[in-house]
């Protein structure tokens, strides 16, 4: 009963302190305010706006009314208030240049390195304030091995790590700095050391170590570190944004063990909001590969041989850039199917110049976009709107298969796996049960691609061999442009 | 379990935040369509900088050269977090925005 009326006690009012909680009132409000705008699109830009002025607010009041109650019972405010606005001030110019200057195609990464830089934010306020745990539980006379403060910067460390060393892998592999190491060993090193971890937790909780003894602080967070490395290690590329999106929950919930040690509601609503709709869109994500998030973590995708045991004798067959002009231009439906190689290779606006051509000719061009195009859902999305490419033009994978077979010429640009026929045909295959857009089932297919090279699931793809399909190979830009000029002349 | 009860009478209000945000969080971006996975998750990998009030505070009573060289990191590393997702996550939806004025 002690610990409840020294909580009681704590509550003193003064007029800072209630605005301060205000603000955190608001702040939180903002957040969910603005989470939920940024689910509809056309409030979604607002939406961001309301969250990041909230995320102001907070930290702004943070800096001029917090209090800290010091072991004499005295009322401290914010010390180092230069040093504080200088680090802002360091982390806004990088945080802002970085944000404006990476290229659209390399989001993906940026967001896994801004969720890591999270991570290791809250790694080091655990760090930090341990050695302060350590005098406040040798103060405590009561046995209760369940210290709430004690969990929270364990867990908040903990998680912070694993979110700091497992963003910077997928930063790494996503640049292709990094490759995939795909070992089955990995899976058992991995579940060792999640075991350990939480056993590590545990056991720090219950020696309570006493002052000064700092050892056992640093070798979690070294576990953690490496159980973060190991986690993300094997698992596949094409997975990576559902990784990315788990452990942006994982730093969610690092943050809010932050605001659980600090008694901050802000930190508290703020990191349980984006713990738990992480994870949801963790699952909407899986869901829209068709697979399960255990299958994802333990990371069954690619590498496999099946499919690719029969290629050596197929041939595929090759157009002519002249053929390829003439079949588009006499046609009156085509649909663009744009994957990676499109992003990569910049060809997103001469995809639209294409389609403005065409449209002068009377032929009707539409975009399929499968859900998870690119390297993330919706990027595909994106990068296609900075080329001005209207909205009706984008057709969702549902509504491009269902007029598939009205379509005259299918162009895939550089998408592969998202094409693949094993995916509904080949029940062996790893990526069997993913939706894909049928592309075989249209009139023509002419896919753009740079090689034979496989898709980034590393599977074979059939739709390559098949009768009605041409090959027409080259970096997308290139071909593009050469194919806009040929329709030109025509 | 001694232990559980006391520990949920002593932090009874976290826990009940706790609780409530998680069921929140579900239900607000339940019915998200898949054009805008990629921006939600950049934006809610802003709000989790919020992480940085903590880092502050942490500054505020650093009192050794160590814990302020590790407050002055842990608040440049939240402030990234804060700016570049929020910043990175406003140009993703710059762009849909075009697209809505054209409908």
């Amino acid at each position: 009963m002690d610990t409840i009326q020294n909580l009681l006690k704590e509550i003193t009012y003064s007029p800072g302190i209630s605005i301060l909680e205000m603000s955190y009132l608001i702040a939180s409000i903002l957040f969910i305010l603005g989470l939920k705008k940024l689910s509809h699109p056309d409030t979604a830009r607002n939406g961001n706006l309301w969250a990041a002025s909230g995320m102001t607010l907070a930290i702004l009041f943070t800096i001029l009314f917090h209090r800290t109650r010091t072991a004499d019972g005295s009322y401290e405010g914010i010390h180092n208030i230069g040093w504080i606005i200088a680090a802002l001030i360091i982390g806004s110019v990088i945080g802002w240049v970085a944000a404006r200057k990476v290229k659209m195609t390399a989001m993906p990464q940026m967001v896994s390195l801004f969720n890591g830089m999270g991570g290791a934010c809250a790694a080091l306020i655990s760090l930090m304030e341990f050695p302060g745990m350590q005098s406040r539980l040798a103060g405590m006379q009561a046995t209760s091995m369940l210290n709430g403060e004690a969990l929270a910067i364990l867990l908040g460390l903990m998680i912070g790590g694993v979110s700091f060393a497992g963003s910077m892998i997928a930063f790494g592999k996503l640049d292709e700095r990094i490759g995939d190491v795909k070992s089955p060993v990995l899976r058992y090193i991995n579940l060792s050391f999640l075991f350990l971890l939480v056993a590590f937790v545990v056991f720090i909780m219950a020696a309570r170590p006493v002052e000064g003894e700092t050892w056992m602080i640093y070798t979690l967070a070294g576990l953690a570190l490496i159980y973060g490395v190991t986690f993300v290690m094997p698992i596949g590329g094409a997975d990576m944004p559902v990784v990315i999106s788990l452990l942006n929950s994982f730093t969610g919930v690092a943050a809010a063990m932050g605001g659980f040690l600090y008694n901050n509601q802000a930190m508290l609503t703020g990191g349980i909001l984006v713990g738990s709709s992480g994870t949801i869109l963790t699952i909407l994500m899986c869901k829209a590969m068709n697979r399960s998030l255990l299958n994802v973590i333990i990371g069954a995708f690619g590498g496999s041989t099946a499919g690719a045991s029969q290629t050596g004798d197929k041939t595929v067959k090759e157009i002519s850039l002249s053929d390829a002009a003439v079949l588009l231009n006499y046609s009156q439906k085509v649909l663009v199917v744009p994957g990676y190689g499109l992003a990569v290779a910049q060809a997103q606006h001469l995809c639209h110049e294409l389609e403005n051509l065409l449209g002068s000719r009377g032929v009707e061009l539409k975009y399929g976009i499968h859900p998870v195009a690119g390297r993330m859902p919706g990027h595909m999305n994106v990068l296609l709107a900075e080329a001005d490419v209207a909205y009706e033009k984008l057709q969702e994978m549902e509504d491009a298969n269902n007029d598939i077979g009205t379509i005259d010429v299918v162009i895939v640009i550089g998408a592969n796996d998202v094409v693949n026929p094993a995916a509904e045909k080949d029940p062996s295959s790893p990526i069997a049960g993913m939706p894909v857009i049928r592309v075989w089932e249209a009139k023509n297919t002419i896919v753009m691609k740079r090689s034979m090279a496989k898709g980034y699931a590393a599977i074979e793809n059939n739709l390559f061999f098949m009768p009605k399909t041409r090959m027409l190979f080259g970096d997308a830009k290139q071909t593009l442009q050469k194919l806009i000029a040929e329709i030109k002349n025509l | 379990m001694d232990d559980v009860l006391k520990f949920f009478i002593e932090y009874r209000e976290a826990v009940f935040i706790i609780i409530l945000s998680i069921f929140l969080g579900i239900e607000v971006i339940s019915h998200v369509p898949s054009v805008l996975h990629t921006p939600l998750m950049s934006g809610a990998n802003a709000i989790h900088g919020v992480v940085i009030i903590g880092a502050i505070i942490v500054m505020g009573h650093a009192d050794n050269v160590l814990s302020m060289i590790l407050g002055f990191i842990a608040v440049v590393l939240g402030t990234l977090n804060v700016v570049g997702g929020f910043v990175v996550t406003d140009r993703m939806l710059e762009m849909f925005k075009k697209k809505v004025n054209k409908k």
